[in-house]
């Protein structure tokens, strides 16, 4: 026992030990230079790598979820008969985008039209700085760490507005409003279900929130947000609005390859494209991430004799689990209409939001409540979740019942 | 003097003094957004990090998008063409208008009391004591801002909406 607890210590230390002992063969003045660097260098292998195989579990699960293969041919190119169950597919796929024409449409603002996916990429990967990985190991240890966040985040509209606009097509700049009126909007609940959280820890600080959930209530229930009555619905509300802000299905609206040709991805071709998507995997992975943090106990571990493991690890495993979930979603659920979306967010999710706001002061308030009294907080609790959940339901489906179709009859 | 704040500043007034000399709507609006970024950037530098972000949050992610769409929903048939400067006396409103606010913002800056002097070592502000100030002694600037805020955003709502009846089709 005591083995594994010595070798869990040093995993838990590897990466900083790694880092600081490659940081030594720097000379001294450059090497606070050298430590931001491997810093960015390992959120680059480690992220690229982890969107590389999410294209390729995405399009596994998803063919599973269709009842067909996926992608299982591309193996080793210097092995003949090699196959590897398609796992070397997205590097097939970076090399197909690397060489694919980039064509520029002559009338196009030249310099705004390469400027949004370079942009849009810079932004997306400059949130992973304020996400704690593990235990001591997060790139930038912020006060304002949430704030930064979304303000990061929030130069995804400005690309998607250059990219509709400076590609001169009047089928670009229409879809990049609608984007921009999707992300907008979703972007109020997603800040919304996020501030309870900050209220309940009172920090803004992303370590001091993964740290606040450590501990077990009676050596098994872990103290994460999630397995609170305002922490679980400001859990699904963060889902629905993370999924809406990365649009992903349901919410693909943007670039509905069926309604509008690519949304304001119409005039770009090759790795330009590539570079969108890389940012829209980067930027739901981050969203993950930030969910983990704020919900799902970041990097703790759910029982206390499952500590020996590494906390980085748990940390990518619920990150995983979370990516998994929402290529479950996009594999399950039907698309919304745009008004149908908009109204979701307006009338449903920012009222809930705003309630679960009040929820979350009701139980910092009582927080020193025990006894018999512990009944009444989750009481109360939980009944103002279900409560306006269901009135607001049942009051807005209001005479807007089951559709009827109507077919030609001759 | 350091070589940050020198880049810094450049940054800020080359990308106003290009935004205002350039003929194209939108080319302006984004450079100004350039130019929020560089006064972030500068809270960054003085080491207000709570106010730097905030700017990002608000000017680069918000009002930009308010200049943007006013742009394009005002001038809808060229909104890409250039712009060229049409009259006299437009001009010469354009001028009471901007040194109108020119003035009352240099009155204020002159007349707030700044004393430099006496300033002790810079204060390390957490954001949960801006937070206290905020929600203590400050509460009424900020209510009053959020008031302003919601007003005019009544307003924008008021004049851009369009009443026109729900076809019946998509009500059924």
């Amino acid at each position: 026992m005591s083995v594994t607890a010595e070798a869990g210590t040093f995993l838990e230390r590897a990466p900083l030990v790694l880092r600081d002992a490659v940081v030594q063969w720097f000379p001294a003045p450059l090497q606070w230079l050298a430590h931001h660097l491997i810093t960015i260098v390992a959120i680059l292998a480690v992220f690229g790598v982890f969107f590389a195989f999410t294209t390729v579990a995405e399009r596994k699960l998803l063919g599973r979820l269709q009842n067909r293969l996926g992608p299982n041919r591309a193996g080793l190119p210097w092995i003949k008969g090699s196959k590897l169950f398609g796992l070397t597919q997205p590097f097939a796929d970076a090399v197909k985008a690397l060489t694919k024409e980039d064509i520029v449409p002559a009338a196009a603002d030249k310099l705004l039209h390469f400027l949004a996916p370079v942009l849009v990429v810079a932004f997306s990967l400059m949130t992973f700085a304020v996400l704690p990985f593990g235990r001591n190991l997060i790139p930038v240890e912020l006060d304002a760490a949430l704030l930064y966040f979304f303000a990061a985040g929030s130069a995804t509209e400005l690309a998607i507005f250059m990219a509709g606009w400076a590609s001169r097509n009047k089928y670009s700049l229409l879809a990049a409003m609608r984007a921009l009126a999707q992300v907008i909007s979703y972007e109020l609940p997603l800040m919304l279900s996020v501030v309870p959280v900050v209220l309940v820890v009172g920090s803004l600080s992303t370590s001091e929130i993964a740290l606040a959930q450590g501990g077990w209530t009676f050596g098994f229930l872990p103290h994460w947000h999630v397995f609170t009555p305002w922490g679980f619905f400001g859990f699904l509300l963060f889902l629905v609005a993370a999924l809406a802000e990365s649009n992903r299905a349901p919410f693909d609206l943007p670039e509905a390859e069926s309604e509008l040709i690519a949304g304001h991805l119409t005039e770009y071709s090759g790795f330009k494209y590539a570079l969108f998507f890389m940012a829209e995997y980067f930027g739901l992975t981050a969203l993950s991430g930030l969910g983990v943090t704020l919900f799902l106990g970041g990097w703790q571990a759910p029982f206390a004799f499952l500590e020996f493991i590494p906390s980085y690890a748990w940390f990518m495993l619920k990150l995983i689990g979370m990516i998994g979930f929402f290529i479950w979603a996009r594999g399950t659920l039907l698309r919304l209409r745009i008004d149908q979306l908009t109204r979701l967010a307006w009338q449903f999710m920012v009222p809930l939001a705003l309630i679960n706001l009040g929820n979350a002061a009701f139980w910092a308030l009582t927080s020193g409540w025990s006894g018999p009294l512990q009944f009444v907080r989750w009481g109360v609790s939980i009944a103002l979740v279900v409560g306006p959940f269901i009135l607001l339901g049942r009051g807005l489906n209001g005479g807007r019942g089951p559709r009827t179709y109507r077919y030609a009859t001759s | 003097m350091n070589l940050a704040l020198i880049l810094i500043s450049v940054l800020i007034l080359g990308s106003a003094a290009v935004a205002l000399a350039l003929r194209n709507l939108i080319h302006s609006a984004l450079l100004f957004v350039g130019c929020w970024a560089g006064i972030a950037a500068f809270y960054l530098w003085a080491g207000a990090e709570f106010v730097a972000f905030a700017q990002v949050l608000i000017y680069v992610g918000a009002v930009s998008m308010v200049v943007l769409f006013a742009v394009l929903l005002t001038r809808q048939s060229d909104a890409a063409e250039p712009m060229n400067p049409d009259s006299f006396s437009r001009f010469m409103r354009a001028l009471v208008a901007g040194g109108g606010v020119a003035g009352i913002l240099v009155g204020a800056i002159l007349g707030t009391p700044m004393d430099v002097s006496t300033a002790g070592p810079a204060p390390t502000l957490t954001v949960k004591e801006i937070g206290g100030q905020l929600m203590g002694p400050h509460a009424a600037a900020l209510l009053i801002v959020g008031l302003l805020l919601t007003v005019a955003l009544l307003g924008a709502v008021v004049i851009a909406a369009v009443d026109r009846p729900e076809k019946s089709e998509d009500a059924s």
